[in-house]
């Protein structure tokens, strides 16, 4: 038997669960409650495309320090699933701790020898206080939180607190949560060492004023703060949760005082052909829309979003990211619909990608997307994925400048037609590739247009002249050259120690990056990095991989696809940019980045014989 | 496609509408279609319409497809807003469109290809929303752009110019616009003007979602005999079921009619449809009985045309979906952002 494993606020403890068997909420109160002492917590919910009877699992990673990416390894098991057992058994680290329900025996070959067992009889304790099926099954939940409440020393009063909060106003449900609280407790207390789990929680002070929020909430948040009026979505994994967001948080502030009357429309649509349709519409007649969706929509929307690219419409699409290719992994997580998007539909055609490392940015970078929309008269995308939009994550507060209007771009009003300003729909005026537009039914008999997706010279009038339609490409290639310098700038980490090697990365994978700069950082491995936070690129990046030696590029997808991007846009040697590639659903690790980079960083630093010769 | 812009040259003695415009104001651009094309006819009178009206031509978003139909936008009130989307999808845009400002008029051009066949989801959909607009399909049955295949509107049993007989059964637009939940529908000919004009007219005024199916042969490619889509053959087989007056609410109603063979019909705005009757008993308030009629037509051959189903108090996408009467793209973010104190409140409640 291995020594047990003693962690202080540092530790994974994994819920293996049935699907529909109400354990999401218990979880998340077990999360909660931690957060609640001041420790931050990482959660993460492993779960399947089904909606009632598949394993499922949540996984809450307790750390002090902050690290909010997924660690690997787990360090207490809550087996509650019988279907999984044996694989949840498995994945147990030597010395970890293996809770489970032992109201049936079960044979010693089921459990192994380098693990410690807790065994608490869930079903006994449930089945002799409640009669009805249902309430057996919610409160055996709230009985293991209570029971690990008290192996884990998490504060019950803080437990209590949340039940408090959750059902407010219903005395009766508080009582009878705290009541199964205090069974799981009770029994602990008789009959488990407390000694016997060394993994425990110590009240801190690193949480802060952050915020715990699921990315979908907070992206939804951004469009309604972003002043968009319009949402046209079709339902998909995992960003179906987006659109309800939207409607919620304008349920809440869209409505007006005297009439009741909403300042915004969401429409179902049909599909994500009709989806992206509707945004496109309401955004050449004026209105602020946007979609949310993942990679299958994107593949559906891609003829539309050609013809908002050529004809400059804005619209604003969420891509919240799942596996792929085709119907892929529905519900795990990956960052590899960049080309997808970045390239979406026929013809030369190039799009902006914004990419939120966390909820914070969600927020941020949905109501900035739907700025730029309006600046750039193109499509722009938020690279989410499920990672950070299904997951509650801990991190900075929304916040806004009081002051902010919309920054509607370049629109030409009744006035400044009035006044014998030149108007020509796709007439590069200031030299940044930005034409103006108008509104449909701004003047009478000025600043009317066709709006299509043939090819036009610079006053909208059809045209398939070859001069023509270059100075129209090489205007649009301008626009995405103005886009570099208007979408968020990349963000630069340097280690404290001059280093021919850097790493990129972007999106969510920020988490694991930034403590696995940590480790490489403390085995002496010294790496500055580049946050990538849009498409196109800064100068900046070109500039921080002609610097290094060699740069590493963390992804989430097979083919290192911003890799991919990073060639086709800059003039470098290939060999330069590593690719450091993690896609099998879950979330990238820390573990996983810095051994990866640690290993290829040994091979570079072997000296050539040539060199050692010489 | 060109772009050919007509002369502005107005004859002094073309007489202005209330709105200040002659019925010149209301063309667009050279038509680049087949001389003698259905769709020519059709343009004219939607310009006609709009001219007798009074609409302020830029007040109109005209939205169209992909097709020969869709290019019919550029011939017609070239003071308003055009835009032609991709095949097919026309509808969605035409929602969102009508979503960011419900002041305009809105009026979507189509084709069978366009709408029968990659469109037909959006066709069912847009009706089912009840986006307020005019929904015209230039129903050939057949794809002239491409030169001369069938289109989903072409009957069983019609024969291509090449001969070839059509083995599979035709979409009827006018029984899937009421069955999807259309609440103005007729049908037409394009080379009908005296019926198509007032009708176009009416389906403007109706707040919610009208569809006007209007043959309209295509002399390039299904003309012919055989062709159950050709000038001669509707014009043979054309059973009218009614004959609309539109009258304005605000204008004097002075015509005479004959006691019992008129049907009066007032729209939600104050409009009147006069329906003349013509031949037989026909309700158009009736929805199940305008299925039934409509179906009947088709059993027997017949183009059975006319304002076939209205529901004079209709409720489109805006009513259902409870929004404000300003037009959402004028609002500001005074009233959209819910600002920095409510934001306090909200990471308040998320620790």
């Amino acid at each position: 038997m291995p020594q047990a494993i003693t962690a202080v606020n540092d530790f994974v403890v994994k819920f293996a669960n049935v699907n529909g068997s109400g354990s999401a909420s218990a979880n998340e109160l077990f999360a909660r409650s931690i957060l609640r002492m001041g420790v931050p917590v990482s959660p993460r919910n492993i779960f399947p495309s089904n909606i009632q009877g598949l394993p499922t699992w949540y996984e809450v990673r307790v750390t002090e320090k902050g690290y909010l990416g997924r660690r690997g390894g787990v360090d207490m098991m809550v087996a509650m699933n019988p279907q999984t057992w044996a694989e949840d058994v498995k994945e147990i680290e030597p010395g970890g701790y293996l809770f489970y329900d032992s109201t049936k025996p079960m044979p010693s070959s089921m459990f192994r020898e380098d693990i410690n067992v807790i065994g608490v009889p869930l079903t006994a304790i449930t089945n002799a206080t409640y009669s009805d099926a249902r309430q057996r099954q919610l409160f055996k939940n709230i009985i293991y939180v209570g029971a690990l409440s008290v192996l884990l020393d998490i504060d019950e009063k803080e437990i209590q607190r949340l039940f408090g909060e959750q059902f407010k106003g219903k005395e009766k449900l508080i009582d009878s949560n705290v009541k199964a609280m205090n069974l799981g407790r009770d029994w602990v207390k008789q009959h488990v060492d407390p000694d016997l789990v060394k993994l425990k929680v110590r009240k801190a002070d690193n949480v802060g004023d952050r915020i715990f929020v699921e990315g979908n909430s907070a992206a939804a948040l951004g469009a309604v703060y972003g002043g968009a009026t319009v949402c046209a979505w079709y339902p998909i994994t995992p960003s179906s949760s987006l659109a309800e967001a939207f409607q919620a948080h304008c349920k809440k502030f869209r409505h007006d005082k005297e009439t009741g009357k909403a300042k915004y429309a969401i429409v179902q649509a049909e599909d994500e052909l009709a989806s992206i349709g509707m945004v496109i519409g309401a955004g050449w007649n004026g209105s602020r829309a946007f979609t949310a969706t993942s990679g299958p929509g994107i593949s559906l929307m891609t003829e539309f979003i050609g013809l908002a690219y050529f004809a400059e419409v804005p619209a604003v699409i969420v891509n919240v990211q799942r596996g792929g290719p085709s119907t892929g992994m529905p519900t795990r997580t990956q960052q590899s619909d960049l080309l997808s998007c970045a390239y979406a539909s026929n013809g030369d055609t190039k799009h902006v990608l914004l990419f939120p490392e966390d909820p914070r940015e969600c927020f941020e970078f949905t109501a900035d997307a739907l700025d730029l929309a309006d600046r750039l008269q193109t499509p722009i995308f938020v690279m989410t994925d499920l990672d950070i939009g299904m997951n509650h994550r801990l991190c900075k507060p929304f916040a806004w400048d009081e002051n902010r209007v919309l920054d509607r771009g370049k629109v030409m009003t009744a006035a400044d037609l009035d006044a014998g300003k030149t108007f020509g729909r796709y007439l590069d005026v200031d030299g940044d590739g930005i034409p103006f537009r108008t509104y449909p039914g701004t003047h009478p008999t000025k600043g009317s247009y066709f709006t299509r997706g043939t090819t036009k010279d610079e006053f909208a009038r059809y045209s398939e002249e070859g001069p023509v339609y270059i100075r129209n490409m090489e205007r649009l290639q301008k626009k995405f050259h103005t886009a570099a310098k208007i979408a968020p700038q990349p963000l630069r980490y340097s280690s404290p120690k001059p280093t021919r090697y850097g790493v990129i990365y972007f999106g969510s994978t920020s988490p694991a990056m930034t403590e696995a700069l940590d480790h490489l950082e403390a085995e002496g491995n010294h790496v500055n990095a580049l946050r990538v936070r849009a498409y196109p690129f800064a100068q900046s990046v070109e500039e921080f991989i002609h610097e290094h030696e060699k740069v590493f590029v963390v992804e989430q997808n097979r083919d290192g696809q911003l890799r991919t991007m990073l060639m086709s846009e800059f003039t470098l040697d290939a060999r330069k940019l590593v690719p450091v590639l993690h896609y099998d659903g879950t979330p990238i690790t820390a573990r996983f980045i810095a051994t990866d980079i640690a290993k290829k960083l040994s091979q570079f630093k072997v000296v050539s014989f040539e060199k050692a010769a010489s | 496609m060109t772009y050919i812009a007509k002369p502005r040259l107005h004859h002094p003695s073309l007489v202005k509408n209330k709105a200040g415009y002659t019925r010149r104001d209301y063309e667009g651009a050279v038509s680049t279609l087949c001389a003698g094309c259905g769709h020519d006819s059709i343009s004219a009178a939607i310009i006609q319409a709009c001219y007798e009206l009074d609409i302020l031509p830029h007040q109109v978003a005209k939205l169209s497809g992909i097709g020969c139909s869709s290019k019919a936008p550029t011939y017609f009130v070239g003071a308003s807003h055009g835009f032609n989307t991709v095949h097919g999808r026309m509808p969605s845009v035409m929602t969102g469109a009508n979503l960011a400002n419900r002041d305009l008029i809105y009026m979507g051009v189509s084709g069978d290809g366009d709408s029968a066949s990659i469109g037909l989801g959006q066709f069912a959909h847009v009706m089912r929303r009840g986006v307020n607009m005019t929904y015209i399909v230039m129903n050939n049955g057949v794809y002239g752009l491409t030169k001369g295949q069938f289109s989903a509107t072409a009957d069983k049993g019609s024969i291509s110019k090449k001969g070839v007989a059509n083995s599979d059964s035709s979409i009827d637009m006018v029984s899937l616009a009421i069955l999807m939940g259309a609440t103005f529908v007729g049908r037409s000919f394009s080379g009908d003007k005296h019926q198509l004009v007032p009708l176009i007219k009416a389906a403007m005024a109706h707040k919610g979602a009208a569809f006007l199916d209007v043959i309209s042969p295509c002399v390039a490619f299904n003309n012919h005999a055989g062709s159950t889509k050709s000038y001669d053959y509707v014009r043979e087989h054309n059973e009218a079921l009614n004959r609309v007056d539109f009258i304005e609410g605000r204008e004097e109603i002075t015509t005479d009619y004959e006691p019992g063979t008129v049907t009066t019909v007032q729209q939600h705005d104050g409009s009147l449809l006069r329906l003349r009757k013509l031949g037989e008993d026909y309700d158009p308030s009736d929805k199940v009985a305008a299925m039934k009629r409509v179906q009947e037509g088709m059993h027997a051959g017949e183009v059975v045309t006319g304002l076939l189903y209205v529901d004079p108090s209709p409720k489109d996408l805006h009513d259902n979906l409870n929004t404000i009467d300003a037009p959402l793209n004028t609002l500001e973010a005074a009233e959209l952002c819910p600002g920095t104190s409510a934001l306090d409140r909200i990471n308040a409640g998320l620790r």
